[in-house]
């Protein structure tokens, strides 16, 4: 399936942009000690891009793998 | 304050809880019906990952380093994403081989080998002793805390408490009861536990709801949010220090070392592997888990740093353990119902972990330490009992209880002067020796058994060196010296700066130079050592396993000799009849085959029994119960890749016999249509033979019943007669022609022809025809007509044709024919142009085809074969030419063609 090996390829491209975002020299471009919306630089950082890079994997896994009219078809 | 026995009836209350919930997982899958079988159960099952490290330690190290907490869980974060790769091929080839645990899978891939299943049981125990002993660790000190309330800075040293006076002794024992109920409850050939995988996922959430209500109600209640928390946190440079990295050298490269240690641990600790790969129900599970996992590791994290400086805050010059910052935090602000939930959180995550770890320890005692040990030395009286399933369990329900007891000792003699956390790292360290045998093994062929074996030592040698024997100074047990001044008093061999490394903390260093050495010799060893048949063909099943999982059961590398009576009653004594019986039904399924009579095995069978068994007990231990009930013939390594390369082989040639297929289809699709073309020739041809004859019969009946018919008559019927023999004879050779151009027969005579010539030899051979129907011929012919090459008599033959076909489609007495033969600069053309009906533009593009002759129903079939065009055609391609007809309706057609003028002949 051409679909697999899709998702392989970007998921791996997923895992080098986190392995690239969480480790030096970019993680310390935000190893500052100062706050930013109240909470530390480095926090902030370090948990937006885990956010996001967890969304990205879940949008990878699911985008097109089911039909998604279905689901909600009970509702009408 | 909450009396003892309440604290006491809740702690023993849930883990009553967890037995009710196992004991229903259990029989609900007794009954078919699995609780666990989707995502999301599999999804907070992978959570077991979340121990009292997670939910109390965390907090510790935060308070220590600052984010330093955190590369543990983001670690399996950047694995999950390559979950898909890895993982989902572990699951796979673990489902096929059915392997049941970490030291089976290297076993098994390194050629079912005993030694280096013995060499992983050994490391993955003596790794994780440290790991048992910090969640035990937790769960004592937690319910001291709890228990000596309201006074929180409690300073117990747990070696002077008596094993019997000690709450966690019995929190252990009751473990230890859980595991053996729900983890060795019978043998399985696939090793799964439904009921207590309901457990750890019910655990899994017990575990993160109480952590996330005590960091709202430490953040939002005791604090005022996170900013309130952070900006108090500003005004001091002890904690502002938290906010950044660690100032010191080796800050960032640690940082990405933890990282790149979870990424390991996460796939390779037993409880994981267990649970991630055993008790897999479904590979798709995996599709969702590997977001929700992170999302969980997230979730639990959110609250740890503000949990930690808010602890910091509170508790200002005391000397609280950060470590407890979670249970003493609420008790301080005289929360004692949070307090209890905290606790019942933190005995969630820890027992959890140690359920599950011990019972993957336990299958990985007994099937790749004991069992080997017990094959090798009685296999013959093993093979011969009964009741080996009972043996089994027995082996495995003493190793679960003899892990918890040394974990127990470990916690009472080292396990107190750590913190949390850097307990759990040396279990992370040993565990990631696994890695390079393992993700080596999936996507490189050539690893071999020696290879791994000595990789797998090394660093586990390394490990014993610069992480064990420094805890073991730190209780007392070494000298100090080795430490500061190293081995022998050898500056290059100090524990943490070993060969000089600085710069490095002690888990880094120890990672850097265990996994260094243990890849180099896994790779140099095994690039040379050359892998044994074995060894090969499990490379090969395993590294390719998305190719060979579909004809997995194909018995290719096995040669042999068994009956089916005696691997029965082995599997029998294993597995117990019922299953057995079970098994056996399910694989003769689909193979008619009398099994009741059959007694020499085939080789599918062996395999499959040696696989049953290998689920149960290991696919080493297998493979050596069963060889000792067949005969085997040793396979070489050249018959191995005979083998294998025969299956590629077959691949190969089954792509090629599609394409030929593909191709026979469609030369199948045309000899159809010609083949309807010639039954409608033959039918054709048939008729116009019928005509003539019948014709000619008739007459010559007439002639010969009447001897008196007058002289004139005669006459007349006897030229109708030659007439229609000829005919005949003319459609004869005509179909003998076209056959003979058709197949190749024909011998072309090549000479320089004169068209001139050509066009009145073809009209003195229709002379006949012409005249009979009084048509006028009309032919322009220049003077000077250059040769060209070609056979004089062929080339007749299609004016003949072309010159009858005008002909037989004139009117008669008014028809005319006009025939032109033109120069042009590199052919000659000629045209023949009749008065006929005419040719529609739809029978114009066939009328040349074979066996196509025009069709017009008001004037039913003209005369002739309908081959006539068909060979001029050919002929006229022979001398590369064209031939062609223009017309329309009702005025007449032109047909024309073209032969080429040689070469040499233009360029004058």
């Amino acid at each position: 399936m051409t679909g697999d090996k899709e998702k392989a390829r970007r998921l791996t491209a997923l895992f080098l942009l986190g392995s690239a975002l969480f480790t030096y020299p970019v993680i310390s471009l935000f190893n500052l000690p100062v706050l930013v919306w109240g909470v530390p630089l480095l926090y902030a950082y370090v948990f937006i891009v885990w956010a996001v890079i967890i969304f990205l994997i879940a949008l990878v896994m699911h985008k097109g793998s089911r039909p998604a009219g279905n689901r909600f078809s009970n509702r009408g | 304050m909450i009396a003892t026995w309440i604290i006491l009836l809740f702690a023993f209350g849930y883990v009553a809880l967890l037995f009710a919930i196992a004991y229903y997982g259990d029989k609900r899958a007794d009954m078919g019906k699995s609780i666990i079988s989707n995502p999301y159960i599999y999804a907070l099952s992978l959570a077991v990952y979340c121990t009292a490290w997670t939910f109390y330690g965390s907090v510790g190290r935060a308070a220590r380093t600052g984010l330093g907490f955190l590369p543990i869980y983001i670690g399996p974060t950047l694995t999950a994403a390559l979950g898909w790769l890895v993982l989902r091929k572990i699951i796979r080839i673990s489902k096929i081989h059915r392997i049941t645990s970490i030291a089976d899978f290297i076993a098994s891939r390194y050629g079912k080998s005993m030694t280096l299943g013995g060499v992983v049981t050994i490391i993955a125990v003596l790794g994780i002793i440290p790991y048992i002993s910090l969640q035990l660790k937790a769960i004592s000190t937690s319910y001291l805390l709890i228990k000596h309330y309201p006074q929180f800075a409690i300073d117990v040293n747990f070696t002077q408490i008596p094993f019997l006076k000690d709450t966690a002794f019995y929190i252990a024992l009751l473990l230890a009861v859980f595991a053996i109920l729900f983890g060795t409850r019978h043998l399985e050939t696939t090793e799964r536990h439904e009921g207590l995988v309901a457990a750890i996922a019910f655990e899994s959430v017990v575990k993160l709801a109480a952590f996330i209500v005590l960091g709202v109600f430490i953040t939002y209640i005791v604090y005022d949010g996170f900013a309130d928390i952070f900006r108090k946190a500003t005004d001091s440079p002890e904690l502002k220090r938290l906010f950044v990295f660690e100032d010191r050298p080796g800050a960032f490269i640690d940082w990405g070392m933890y990282i790149f240690l979870s990424m390991l641990a996460v796939m390779f600790l037993p409880r994981q592997f267990q649970v991630t790969v055993v008790e897999n129900v479904n590979e798709e599970h995996l599709n969702k888990a590997i977001w929700l996992f992170p999302l969980y590791l997230l979730a639990i994290n959110i609250f740890v740093l503000p949990v930690a400086i808010g602890g910091l805050l509170h508790f200002t010059g005391s000397t609280v353990d950060a470590d407890t910052f979670v249970l003493t935090l609420p008790m301080a602000e005289h929360s004692q119902w949070l307090a209890v939930l905290v606790f019942i959180g933190g005995m969630s995550a820890a027992t959890g972990m140690v359920i599950v770890e011990t019972v993957a320890l336990s299958t990985m005692i007994c099937n790749d330490l004991v069992m080997p040990v017990l094959l090798r030395r009685f296999s013959r009286q093993l093979a011969r009992r009964s009741d080996i399933s009972n043996i089994l369990i027995v082996i495995r329900r003493f190793s679960i209880i003899l892990v918890l007891l040394v974990g127990y000792t470990h916690f009472h003699l080292i396990g107190e002067f750590y913190p949390l956390v850097s307990l759990g790292l040396i279990s992370f360290a040993a565990v990631a020796q696994f890695a390079p045998a393992i993700l080596g093994g999936i996507f490189w062929k050539r690893g071999t058994r020696l290879g791994a074996l000595t990789g797998l030592i090394a660093g586990f040698v390394v490990w014993l060196y610069t992480l064990v024997f420094p805890s073991l100074v730190q209780a007392g047990l070494l000298s100090p010296g080795f430490v500061s001044h190293g081995l022998f008093g050898v500056n290059l061999l100090k524990p943490f700066q070993l060969f000089g490394l600085q710069g490095f903390d002690p888990i880094s260093h120890a990672i850097f130079w265990s996994l260094l050495l243990n890849t180099g010799c896994y790779v140099g060893v095994s690039l040379f050592n050359a892998p044994t048949a074995l060894e090969h063909s499990q490379a090969t099943l395993f590294v390719d396993i998305f190719r060979y999982s579909g004809e997995i059961e194909r018995p290719a590398l096995w040669r042999g000799r068994a009956t089916i009576p005696d691997l029965r009653s082995l599997l029998e004594a294993v597995l117990g009849k019922q299953r057995v019986d079970e098994a056996i039904s399910a694989y003769a399924k689909g193979q008619d085959k009398d099994w009741e009579r059959t007694v020499e095995a085939e080789a599918g069978f062996v395999g499959y029994a040696e696989k049953l068994l290998a689920g149960a007990i290991g696919s080493s231990s297998a493979r050596v119960m069963v060889s000792s009930v067949v005969k085997e013939e040793p396979l070489g390594i050249d018959e191995v890749m005979d083998i294998l390369d025969e299956t590629r082989q077959v691949i190969m040639y089954s792509r090629e016999l599609e394409r030929a297929t593909n191709e026979l289809k469609t030369a199948n699709e045309r000899l159809k249509e010609l083949d309807r073309l010639k039954d409608d020739f033959i039918s054709t041809v048939t008729h116009e033979l019928r005509t003539p004859i019948t014709s000619i019969r008739s007459l010559a009946e007439i002639l010969y019943d009447n001897p008196d018919i007058d002289i004139l008559r005669r006459k007349h019927f006897s030229g109708i007669i030659i007439h229609e023999s000829e005919r005949l004879t003319r459609l004869i050779s005509q179909v003998l022609d076209f056959q003979k151009i058709e197949s190749g027969k024909v011998e072309w005579q090549v000479t320089n022809v004169d068209m001139t010539n050509v066009i009145d030899e073809a009209l003195i051979a229709t002379d006949r025809m012409i005249k009979d129907k009084k048509i006028t011929v009309d032919v322009q012919v220049p003077d000077q007509v250059p040769l060209v090459e070609g056979d004089q008599d062929r080339l007749i033959q299609v004016m003949v044709n072309l010159i009858s076909n005008a002909v037989k489609f004139c009117e008669k007495d008014e028809g005319a024919i006009a025939i032109d033969l033109t120069v042009e600069e590199d052919r000659i053309q000629v045209d023949v142009k009749d008065s006929g009906i005419g040719i529609s533009l739809e029978n114009q593009k066939i009328i040349f085809e074979t066996f196509q002759q025009v069709r017009d129903t008001s004037r039913g079939r003209p005369p002739g074969s309908g081959l006539g065009l068909s060979i001029a055609k050919r002929i006229i391609d022979f001398h590369h030419g064209q031939i062609w007809v223009t017309s329309e309706l009702g005025k007449g057609s032109t047909f024309s063609f073209t032969i080429p003028l040689p070469k040499e002949k233009w360029a004058l």
